[in-house]
This record gives C-alpha cells, sequence and structure tokens, in this order.
C-alpha cells in the first residue's frame, strides 16, 4: 500500500456513482475551538502557522493597525483581524483569529472542478491537494467565508490545511500548540462542543447574555468553531458572516443546471438527427433536375 | 515576583497596571486566563491605551502616563475611608503601629531635611522612635498620632477622588469601580495579583509607583499569600538572574552592596551594611550579611582571600557616585571615557535620547559590542539618511563586533519572574564565530590579565588575584560556574555540639550553612542549594502539585531555597491559622514549619511573636519606608519631568520630584506650549525589544514603527490611519505611520484634554523589518532617583502629518 | 446533363481564415471547457494539454475566438440586418425545416435565421467575453468580489452552453444544406446552390456584373 489516506469522504469533482477511497472512516471528527474571549491578539498562531508549513510572506508595511499581514495571502493561512467596538460608552475590542473553517458542507470542494484537488477527510478536515489544483479560482468563489488564495506563483491555491499532517499522526495543529492562552483547543467536535458550554456558560455569568458557540448549520457545522461573547452578531468579529451558505446560484451551477445542461445538448442532438433522418439531405442539384423538369 | 507566574491562577482579582501583561508576558498571562476561568477572577487593566490586557479585561480605567501615584494614592485613600482593609494583618504584619520621628513632616510636597545644596533630602527623621533597648516604639492601637498608620492616613487623605480623577484624568466613576473591585480583596479569603511591569518602573517615579502597590498590597493583606503579591514580570528571559547576579553598578551578587569608598575597611563595610535589630524579638536575616559577603569575597578571591588582608576586600572597587549607564552616556558625550564595553545591550536603541548616545559613542576612542546580531549599536557610525544621519568620516570609534550566542546556543540556567532557577540544555551551535558569552568574556579577562602581569598597571591586583581556576580557563563551564555560585565549604563544617554538618569540599544545600570565618565560599548566597551534592535541582522537572494550588517545589528550583512564595508565613495569622482555609500553603507541624511550599521563616512556634518580614529588621512590612526611598518614606504624586499641565494641582511649587538626576547635559526639557502631546513608549506581542526586528517570521507579522493616537487627535491634526505623522520632542523626531484608534483617548485633566500618543519601540535602521528611525530619539535622558531607570513612558511630544 | 458547374464567390479569403480560426479555438474552448463543467469529462481537459494548461489556454484561446469573430462580425454585419422578406421566412419556419425553404421565401445573403443565428453568437460571444474576464484567474478576478465572480462563473456557462448549442445549429445547418461547406473552404458555391438558397443575392450578384 502506497501512502494514502483512503478516508476521503469527499472529493471535488468526482463522481458519486465511484466515490473517493473511504473504508478508513471510523474516524471521529475533530474541531478547533476558538475562544475569542480568551484571546489576546498575540498572533503567535500566525507566527506557528508559517513556521509549522514553511510559509514565509513578504515583510509588508504598516497600515495604520495592528493587523499585520492585513488579509489572508497563499502563504499567510491565518490572520488576526482586530475590531474596536463602542457600545454604551464601553470599549471593546474584538480579536478574531481567521482562516479556514473546515465546513462540514464545504463550498470550494462543491465549486471545484478538478477531480481531486478538495478532499473532505473523515475527520471532517477539507484539504487542497494542490497538485490537482489547477488555479481556476473557483474554490475562492464557492468559500461563504472568503478564505481560499490563489498563489501568482505557481498558479494554485492554498489555505490552512487544519495541520492535517499533524493531526494524521496525532498531533494537534500548530496553532493550537502555541497558543499561550489557551484560547484555541482541539480535540474531537464532541468535545469541543462540550468545552464551548463551560465557555459560553462562563461568558454569560459575566453579563454577556448573548454568548455562544459559532457553528453555523448553513455549510452543515464546521470544524473551526468560534466562542463568541456576542454570538447574536458574529459580524462584529470583523465581519464573520451571520448566517453562511453556500450561494444559491453556486448551488444551482454545481447542481440541477448540469444534467439540465446535458439533457439540453442530448436534446439538441436528438433534435438534429431526427430532422435529418426525417428530412433528408438538402442537394442544389436535386432541385436543378426539378427546375428543368 | 514575590509570588510566581503559576500561582497568579489563585488570584480572585489579576490587577494589571504598570504593564501589559497579555502583550509583553502573553505565555504567563496563561495563568491570569486561567484565574478568570478556573477561579471566577476579575481582570482590571488600570491603563492609559486599551491594550491586549484589555482586551480580555472585566474593566479597563484609564489615566494619564505618570499618575499612577496619584491613582494608586487614591486607592490607599478609598481603602482607608471606607474601612477596607484587613486590620489584623496590617495591625500584625506591617509597621503600621510604629511610631515615627517627631521632626518628621510632609508639606507642600516637601518631607523633612531637605537639603537644598546637594538637592537631595537627609533623611535622618524618616525613622521610627526607638526605645531605650533600640527597637522601634508602637502603639498597636494605632491611634498615637504618629504611628504610621495615622500618617498614612493623613498623607493619603489629599488624593480624594475628585483630586484623582483631576490629576489622572481618569472619569470619577472609573476611579471608584477600580477602587472597589480592589477593595474587595481586602477580606482574609480574597486576594489580588499585582502585575506589573516597566509600565511603572520607567519613570522619575518608577520605584515609588511599585512602592504603592506594595502599600496596597499590605493594606489588603494580600502578601505572603497564594494569589497575591507584587509581581514584577520581568522583560528579558534572564533579566531576574541578572538582578540576583548583580550586574549594576553599585551592587554585588545577590543583592549585596558594591563598596562605597567611604567604607574603608571590611570592618567598617560591614558595620554599614549590617542591620541592627529594630523590632523585639524579630529575626533581621540580613544580620548575616558578613558571612554572605565574607563568603563571597572567599569565591572571588580564593586562596588569595585570608583574614590578614581582609579576604582581598581591597581589591574590590570602590564608588565616589553611582557609573550606571546613564551617568556613562553623559561622561562619554563629556569624552571623559576612552573606551565601553556592550554586552547583550543595544545601547544606541535602548538609551533615551538617541542622538546623545549617538554622540556619546563617537566620543569613544574604542567600542566593543558582544552581540549575536549586528546590531545599531555596533553600527551607530553608519549613515542610515535621515534614520541614522552620522558622517562616518568624523567619527573616529574603533568599534570590535564580537558575535556570541543566543540562548539556545548554551547551556546554563535562566532565572525567571517568579525567581525559579531554570537549567536548560545547548540545543544548537551558535554559527560562525558566535561564542557563548562567558568565552568571550574569558578570553577577554585572560588577555587582560596577560597584559597586567607583563606590563602590570592600575587595579593589576584585582585581576591578578582574582580565582580563575576553571578547567578551560578560556570557556568557564556552565557548570562550574553554577556550583561556583552554589558554594562550597573549605573546611569541615561542624555545628554547636562539634558535629560534622558539611564536610570540606561538599556543596551547599542552604546558605544557613555560610559561615564568616574564611570556611565557607559562595558565588551568591541566595542561590545557595541550587547545585548541591544531590545533583543541580535547576535541572529537576517534576510538575506534581500536590496542593493544588501550582507550587511545583519539584520543577527546577527556585531562590530563596527553593520557595515559591516569599513571606509565607504572612499567609497565616500570628497563631497559625490560615487566613483562609483554601490556600493553606505552610503549616505548623508541631515542632516546625512545613507543608507545600518552603516556609519563609525560622522555627519559631505560632504565637511566639516572630513577624514574618524576616528580611526586615523590624519584622515586619513597611507601609513607611523609613530612609529607604530617595523621594520620601510615603510616596507622593510628582509629575513626569515633562508635564502636558505645567504644575502639579497639589503643590504647584514642587511640580516634579525634587530628587531627580538630571545631567548637565540634559536639563533642557521640553514644555506643553510647543509639545502639547503625551508619548509614551511601549512593546507590542510581536517583537521582544529591538532583537527580533531581524527575524522574519516577526517583521513579517510587525514590519513597520507606527505611533497609535485617538480619533480627535488624528482629525485635530487632519490625518487618517495609514498617513505618515512627524512625532518631534525637543530631542528630536521621527517619522511613522499613524494608527488612528479607539484605544487611545483624550483625557480631562486639570481642566485641559491631554491627548496621548503611543509610541512602540521595535523597529530600527537596522534587522529585517522596514527601516525607520530608533523611537528613543524622542525620549528624555532622565532617571528615577532610585533606579536610575529613564523616563521612558512619559514625556512631551509635537505631532503633525508629514 | 452535365456541363462544367458554375460558380460564384461567397466567402472572401479573409473570412475563411478567420471563420476557422474561430472554429478552431471554438473545438478546443467547447472540449476544455465542457471538462471543466463537467468533472465527468474532466479528461477533454487535456485536449489543452493539461487540466493546469487548460486553465490557461481556455481563456487565451477565448481571446482568439473573440478576434476571430470581430473579422467575421465587420465582414457580415451589413448584411445581418433585418430585411423584407424575414418576416415571411420566419412565418414559414417549419416549412424551411421540412426543406423547402426555396418555395416559401427568397433569401439574399442570409436568411432570416442565420441572422438570428449571428446576432445570439455576437451577444453570447460577447457576455461570454465579459464574464470570462472576470473569472480569469489570476489576472483579473482578484480585482472584483466574490459575489461578482460567482455571477460571472455561472452566467459564462450558461452562456457557453448556448453558444456551443447555437454552433452545433449553425454546422448542422451546413451539414443538412449541401454544398455550404466548400463556400467556407473554397470560398466559393456552386451557381445552383446560390440559386436555391440565395437567389435575391445570386441575382444581386450577377446584376452588378452585368
Amino acid at each position: 500500500m502506497t501512502l494514502q489516506s483512503q478516508d476521503y469522504l469527499e472529493r471535488s469533482a468526482t463522481n458519486a456513482l465511484r466515490p473517493p477511497p473511504q473504508a478508513r472512516d471510523a474516524q471521529l471528527e475533530v474541531a478547533k475551538l476558538i475562544d475569542v474571549s480568551i484571546c489576546i491578539g498575540c498572533k503567535a498562531c500566525q507566527v506557528a502557522c508559517s513556521g509549522w508549513n514553511d510559509t514565509r510572506e513578504e515583510v509588508g508595511f504598516n497600515h495604520g493597525k495592528l493587523d499585520n499581514p492585513l488579509n489572508l495571502t497563499p502563504k499567510t493561512w491565518t490572520v488576526m483581524r482586530y475590531n474596536e467596538i463602542e457600545e454604551n460608552g464601553k470599549l471593546q475590542w474584538l480579536i478574531r483569529k481567521d482562516g479556514c473553517m473546515h465546513c462540514s458542507e464545504p463550498g470550494c470542494l462543491k465549486a471545484c472542478p478538478s477531480p481531486g484537488a478538495i478532499v473532505k477527510h473523515a475527520n471532517g478536515i477539507v484539504d487542497f491537494v494542490s497538485e490537482n489544483c489547477i488555479g481556476c479560482g473557483y474554490c475562492i468563489a464557492g468559500c461563504p467565508f472568503d478564505v481560499p488564495r490563489l498563489n501568482e506563483k505557481d498558479k494554485r491555491v492554498y489555505k490552512c490545511t487544519l495541520c492535517v499532517d499533524r493531526v494524521s499522526v496525532g498531533q494537534e495543529p500548530a496553532c493550537v500548540k502555541t497558543c499561550p492562552t489557551g484560547a484555541i483547543r482541539f480535540g474531537t467536535k464532541e468535545d469541543m462542543k462540550k468545552l464551548a458550554e463551560d465557555r459560553v456558560e462562563e461568558l454569560k455569568s459575566r453579563g454577556f447574555q448573548n454568548a455562544g458557540l459559532y457553528d453555523p448549520e448553513g455549510v452543515g457545522g464546521t470544524h473551526v468553531m468560534y466562542v463568541l461573547h456576542h454570538a447574536d452578531r458574529p459580524e462584529l468579529y470583523s465581519g464573520l458572516p451571520k448566517d453562511p451558505k453556500i450561494s444559491p446560484l453556486v448551488g444551482f451551477w454545481k447542481g440541477i443546471f448540469k444534467p439540465l445542461v446535458a439533457a439540453g445538448f442530448a436534446a439538441t442532438f436528438a433534435a438534429a438527427a431526427l430532422h435529418y433522418m426525417a428530412v433528408g439531405p438538402v442537394k442544389p442539384e436535386d432541385h436543378e433536375e426539378e427546375e428543368k423538369a | 515576583m514575590t509570588n510566581h507566574w503559576v500561582d497568579i491562577k489563585n488570584a480572585n482579582l489579576v490587577l494589571v497596571m504598570g504593564g501589559n501583561a497579555a502583550e509583553a508576558h502573553p505565555v504567563g498571562f496563561r495563568w491570569a486566563i486561567d484565574a478568570k476561568i478556573n477561579n471566577k477572577a476579575k481582570i482590571l487593566v488600570v491603563d492609559p491605551r486599551f491594550t491586549r490586557s484589555a482586551a480580555v479585561a472585566d474593566e479597563h480605567v484609564r489615566l494619564r502616563p505618570g499618575t499612577d501615584i496619584a491613582f494608586l494614592s487614591g486607592v490607599l485613600n478609598y481603602l482607608i475611608t471606607n474601612d477596607k482593609y484587613q486590620k489584623e494583618y496590617v495591625r500584625e504584619y506591617t509597621n503600621a503601629s510604629f511610631i515615627v520621628r517627631s521632626d518628621f513632616d510632609f508639606a507642600d510636597g516637601m518631607f523633612s531635611g531637605w537639603d537644598d545644596a546637594k538637592k537631595q533630602y537627609n533623611r535622618s527623621s524618616w525613622n521610627y522612635e526607638f526605645d531605650e533597648d533600640g527597637y522601634a516604639r508602637r502603639d498597636p492601637t494605632l491611634t498615637h498620632p504618629r504611628c504610621v498608620f495615622n500618617l498614612l492616613k493623613k498623607h493619603v487623605s489629599r488624593y480624594t477622588p475628585d483630586v484623582v480623577s483631576n490629576i489622572c484624568g481618569t472619569p470619577e466613576v472609573d476611579f471608584l469601580k477600580a477602587c472597589e473591585m480592589i477593595a474587595e480583596t481586602a477580606a482574609p479569603d480574597k486576594t489580588m495579583t499585582s502585575l506589573y511591569a516597566l509600565g511603572w518602573t520607567e519613570h522619575t517615579v518608577g520605584a515609588q509607583n511599585i512602592r504603592t502597590m506594595a502599600m496596597i498590597q499590605l493594606m489588603l493583606g494580600n502578601i505572603g499569600m497564594p494569589g497575591g503579591g507584587i509581581n514584577a514580570l520581568r522583560g528579558h528571559t534572564n533579566v531576574q538572574g541578572l538582578t540576583d547576579v548583580g550586574v549594576m553598578a553599585t551592587a554585588l551578587p545577590g543583592y549585596l552592596a558594591l563598596p562605597h569608598e567611604r567604607f574603608a575597611t571590611l570592618g567598617a563595610y560591614l558595620e554599614g551594611n549590617t542591620p541592627k535589630t529594630t523590632g523585639r524579638g524579630q529575626v533581621n536575616y540580613w544580620s548575616n550579611y558578613p558571612k554572605f559577603f565574607i563568603s563571597l569575597l572567599k569565591s572571588f578571591y580564593g586562596n588569595k582571600a585570608t583574614p590578614e588582608n581582609e579576604y582581598g576586600y581591597h581589591w574590590l572597587p570602590k564608588w565616589d557616585k553611582m557609573y550606571d549607564t546613564m551617568q556613562f552616556m553623559d561622561m562619554m558625550e563629556n569624552s571623559e571615557v576612552n573606551g565601553f564595553i556592550v554586552q547583550g545591550y543595544n545601547v544606541v536603541a535602548c538609551m533615551p535620547n538617541k542622538n546623545k548616545s549617538i554622540r556619546a559613542l563617537s566620543n569613544l576612542k574604542f567600542l566593543v559590542v558582544i552581540d549575536p546580531l549586528s546590531c545599531e549599536t555596533a553600527n551607530f557610525w553608519q549613515n542610515h539618511g535621515e534614520f541614522n544621519d552620522v558622517d562616518p568620516a568624523s567619527i573616529q570609534t574603533e568599534v570590535f563586533n564580537l558575535p556570541s550566542s543566543c540562548f539556545a546556543e548554551e547551556e546554563g540556567s535562566i532565572t525567571n519572574s517568579g525567581r525559579w532557577v531554570q537549567w536548560h540544555w545547548q540545543g544548537a551551535e551558535p554559527p560562525g564565530e558566535g561564542k557563548t558569552d562567558s568565552a568571550v568574556i574569558a578570553e577577554i579577562m585572560m588577555k587582560v590579565r596577560e597584559l597586567y602581569e607583563k606590563e602590570g598597571g592600575a587595579g593589576a591586583e584585582s585581576f591578578l588575584n582574582m580565582r580563575w581556576d576553571y578547567s578551560q580557563p578560556k570557556h568557564p563551564a556552565s557548570d562550574e560556574i553554577a556550583k561556583e555560585i552554589n558554594g562550597r565549604a573549605l573546611a569541615d563544617l561542624t555545628d554547636a555540639n562539634g558535629n560534622v554538618v558539611v564536610k570540606k569540599g561538599q556543596l551547599f544545600s542552604s546558605f544557613a550553612q555560610l559561615r564568616d570565618d574564611g570556611s565557607t565560599e559562595c558565588g551568591m548566597w541566595i542561590y545557595a542549594g541550587c547545585w548541591t551534592e544531590a545533583g543541580n535541582q535547576m535541572a529537576r522537572r517534576d510538575n506534581a502539585d500536590p496542593s493544588g494550588l501550582g507550587n511545583h517545589l519539584g520543577w527546577s528550583w527556585a531562590w530563596p531555597l527553593n520557595r515559591r512564595i516569599l513571606y509565607n508565613r504572612a499567609s497565616l495569622d500570628p497563631s497559625g491559622k490560615p487566613w483562609d482555609p483554601k490556600r493553606e500553603i505552610i503549616s505548623w507541624q508541631g515542632n516546625k514549619w512545613g507543608g507545600f511550599d518552603v516556609p519563609d521563616f525560622t522555627a519559631a512556634a505560632p504565637g511566639s511573636g516572630v513577624n514574618p518580614f524576616i528580611m526586615q529588621p523590624e519584622g515586619v512590612g513597611r507601609l513607611f519606608a523609613i530612609d529607604k526611598m530617595a523621594e520620601g518614606p510615603f510616596p507622593e504624586h510628582y509629575e513626569p519631568m515633562e508635564s502636558p499641565i505645567g504644575t502639579n494641582p497639589l503643590h504647584p511649587d514642587v511640580v516634579t520630584s525634587p530628587t531627580v538626576r538630571v545631567f548637565a547635559n540634559d536639563s533642557n526639557f521640553g514644555t506643553s506650549d510647543q509639545y502639547p502631546y503625551v508619548a509614551t513608549t511601549y512593546r507590542l506581542t510581536e517583537h521582544f525589544h529591538t532583537l527580533t526586528k531581524s527575524a522574519r517570521l516577526n517583521a513579517i507579522t510587525q514590519p513597520e514603527a507606527f505611533a497609535e493616537i485617538s480619533e480627535t487627535l488624528a482629525e485635530k491634526i487632519g490625518v487618517q490611519s495609514g498617513d505618515i505623522v512627524k512625532v518631534t520632542s525637543i530631542r528630536g523626531y521621527v517619522k511613522v505611520k499613524a494608527a488612528v484608534t479607539k484605544r487611545v483617548k483624550a483625557l480631562q485633566v486639570n481642566g485641559q484634554t491631554v491627548e496621548v500618543v503611543g509610541l512602540p519601540i521595535h523597529w530600527g535602521f537596522k534587522g529585517a523589518a522596514r527601516k525607520t528611525y530608533l523611537t528613543n530619539v524622542l525620549t528624555p535622558s532622565v532617571g528615577d532617583s532610585n533606579t536610575q531607570t529613564p523616563e521612558f513612558k512619559a514625556f512631551l511630544v509635537n505631532i503633525e502629518k508629514a | 446533363m452535365s456541363t462544367k458547374e458554375q460558380v460564384v464567390t461567397r466567402h472572401s479569403f479573409p473570412v475563411r481564415v478567420a471563420h476557422w480560426l474561430v472554429v478552431l479555438s471554438f473545438l478546443l474552448l467547447a472540449i476544455s471547457g465542457l471538462g471543466l463543467f463537467f468533472p465527468s469529462l474532466n479528461w477533454m481537459t487535456s485536449v489543452l494539454g493539461s487540466p493546469q494548461l487548460a486553465q490557461f489556454l481556455h481563456p487565451v484561446f477565448g481571446v482568439v475566438m473573440v478576434l476571430g469573430m470581430v473579422i467575421l462580425f465587420f465582414g457580415n454585419v451589413a448584411h445581418a440586418f433585418p430585411e423584407k422578406g424575414d418576416g415571411q421566412w420566419m412565418m414559414h419556419m417549419v416549412d424551411v425545416l421540412k426543406g423547402h425553404e426555396h418555395e416559401v421565401a427568397e433569401v439574399g445573403q442570409y436568411n432570416a435565421g442565420q441572422k438570428m443565428l449571428f446576432w445570439t453568437i455576437i451577444g453570447l460571444l460577447a457576455i461570454l467575453l465579459v464574464t470570462g474576464i472576470i473569472v480569469w484567474q489570476p489576472y483579473f478576478a482578484p480585482f472584483f468580489a466574490v459575489s461578482i465572480v460567482r455571477l460571472c462563473l455561472f452566467l459564462h456557462s450558461l452562456c457557453a452552453v448556448l453558444l456551443i448549442m447555437a454552433i452545433f445549429m449553425h454546422a448542422y445547418m451546413g451539414f443538412w444544406y449541401k454544398g455550404t461547406l466548400r463556400g467556407m473552404v473554397y470560398g466559393t458555391v456552386t451557381r445552383s446552390w446560390a440559386k436555391l438558397h440565395h437567389p435575391r443575392w445570386l441575382r444581386q450578384l450577377e446584376g452588378k456584373k452585368k
């Protein structure tokens, strides 16, 4: 047996009639839980991510705020986003670690036209298999969280792998390992949800009545979840979408539209064939004689 | 730290003031988070800016940079007037009941004893009244008008909430909220931990800032308690170790004093430095000073140190004035210095008034920079355009850049803020020609000694008599040095009954084994026990926690004597009962003290009247500092040297600290008419001082210098986030990006609006990040009168769109 | 009887070259595009070398096709506007499909169906061009909002499908009307073909000659 996962629940652009190898599916779903209420925005996760994954962003500029790099890039798979909110005279600095959410129903995978360029493992990790990536950027359009980034140099798209290489040998992702305050935790999704319950309860006891877990149903839940003090308004956290789902347009395009098109083509070809058989060719010489006759 | 990192988890209130623990100590801050999650603790942040610590705090309270004493004195006033202090603790364990001399006085900002010619105090009146036996008089009823408690009450009574608000710019309601939160920990079963750092130190009144908080903690009964304490979060991995070994102008290892020139003999020196017991029946552990000092001399000079030559006392340098870095920079500026050795210190970037630093270094004949990186200091002579506008041709300083190693490239110990002395092992060889610092220093030492041997010269004896018996003289090994620091017996040591307790040559397990007769040697008494006959205690890695209080006695080793919480006897009442049963860290076990920590006490039984603060000759914590502080025995609010209000609302005739040390070259301070904004410098999580700008990963996360300003100031000067602004002080200017933020706000101070400009310090003209100015172009060269620490945290600037 | 067949010129050389350029690029585009559209037909992307190359070359051929189409457009647009008689042709569409075109309408240069197809192809190609540019990675797409890119990806595939159908129809007609293909190859058609399918055009042509 060569080195292979055999645990792909889904594989991009692969017909469900012949699903990908998934015999090794006796795995618990994993999840990363990011507790923004105890995150100090130190960026250790950003650095650990680059360190483990051997990615190095260019040294940039200051943009008049702490955020840097300013956004996700092909080499920056996670960034801290800082948002200052002032409500009722009280200032809150909401800091969120942004990156791939590893959706249960990944929009990227749905949109991807290249077989096996995006896979979903049995433990829930959504990963890009870059040698299969063709650089079309459909995944970028498919993602409800604006996460995948195309690398200009090799024309392939990159994002957080949830350190699939570490997780598959029983280690936690690099960002989790490095987080100094324990704001990023990793375990089975079930355990993380339980942990989140405790955290939400504690936050409520401190007066955050709307504290809650962000595990959006619109994408079937995610394998990166947040504990938010204002779960009723996720958009406060630098634009975390309130109700993310795969765009209906993408759903239609990658869904029912395909059989419709196939049927349309079949009908067109059939019509032509039937027409030809019924009417036969129109030849000028036939008509020349007809005229003469 | 009186306590230690893990112990923060036991707090009920984590006060972050005079520091930004989350930002500067993100790893240790996990224990503050632990307290929050598992101990339902609250986090209170008092800071001019809404910091990363504030982001996870329950409350953030703003104050003007440089007004911490006013704020904290207001807290003291609140505690006293609202009866929110731990009365038994205060009565028994502090000097509240001690009666102060009748000639002590405080009026209009000045304490008694001012000597206007010397510009310092004669501190003799700042003391207790002593009885005929030489013990301080007390009034346990706290009714005597001159007992410390009543003097303190009177002293802080001026700091009413409205006065505090007027000076600090803190809204009264916020101030009172903070007071309430702090006051809750006056309950015996509640503690507050105070986490501070350079936000308190780097002021002309830095030491007094910290003292004021120490007084609050004494009032609340939080010293000696798990989850309490006054906790300095040290800024470098091993700066606690540096402080312990006394790499300072007037210090020797283990907080012993480098002799002043007025002590002509060893006897005079020991007489002058060994305190007399001033509390009846108290321990006064410093009475052992001669044992520590003579053991140190034996360690320095070995066999050459004999009773006849006063153990080599005369080979020690004696000081006439304090030759700290500030003094040296000034002397260099005045061309009074030939050579300067800088080790692991980016002087040009880190000292105030960078232009002064450049002038100073330019006047040297030679400069030796021992550093793992090519830093600004080693390259101060290079022209980097407006970032470092010097003329290399006119600088004749010869610079030697000796590459050293980073911590992971050597074996040794690192002492953390919590006094844990942790051994670490070498992970890699230093690159290129890099050598460990000890090897570099040793080679210089050997060469200098060789020259002294050949040529003689001033100070030759100090060098030639120095003991240097390492197996590789040019590269002393870390374990050799550690054992030297720990100390060993030079003869069989016997107890009173004549039994041998330590054999000749054996390593000590306690500084109690030291003698003052030359039969012991010890490089630093407080570290005695770090490497015993049982092996390297610092290398222990047992994280068992039998108490659940995080007192991991089997993990590495903490000075003194592996003790984790200092003054831990104060966690129990005089009868030995814990103030809080959940925090019973030590207990009386029939005939001795024991428990989950190493008791900070003698064998005195409960109820013996022996008080817990055994390092003080009176045995109690000091609310009244007697003669130990330069500015006065009580803290008083003095404005920063550059004050935005130009006056002191408490006493307009005494605006700034009277005892502050200012050199003639530096006496030109900015005023608010030209420089209307208060600037404060600080560090960011993304960087470590000026080191990590050379590391690509750190440079990526914060690539470029910036200034944080409020939205109102931005509007006033017409800039938006990302614009370039020119920040000017009377000493120079920098041009940086503007970061407009809600986290910085204008304050209402003494009837005027005061804007704050925040300036991180991490960038310079070397390294992987964007090349720029050094922030310390702007800062004033003026020091705290106790510690000489420069006033980096409050000075005046102007800011305009560039 | 068989005399030497008389021929008339129908398409100029530049138009023929442009046409076949369009045909070639269309085939490559359609095959690779279908490969991208239908996962199961992903192998068809190999028509351009590899899936990765297909991603790169597909838009390049798109531009080629548009350029060819520009020539065809200007070569034919003058004859693509509605004329008298087109209505007649449209009303007798069923007869046309039965092969009785010459009986129901006197067609000029182009019949109404051809004209409609012309404008359909031009219209679809214009949309394909615009949407294709917007989704073109990595050169243009990053400048547009994801929601715009999403919409364009869908429109692009929709228009491509319609274009394939339209061009298939066009090709089928050429196949059904025997003698049409040579006009696009040699440039000439037989007089009898012209008289049958485009009598008015033939008349005008011959009238001019006289």
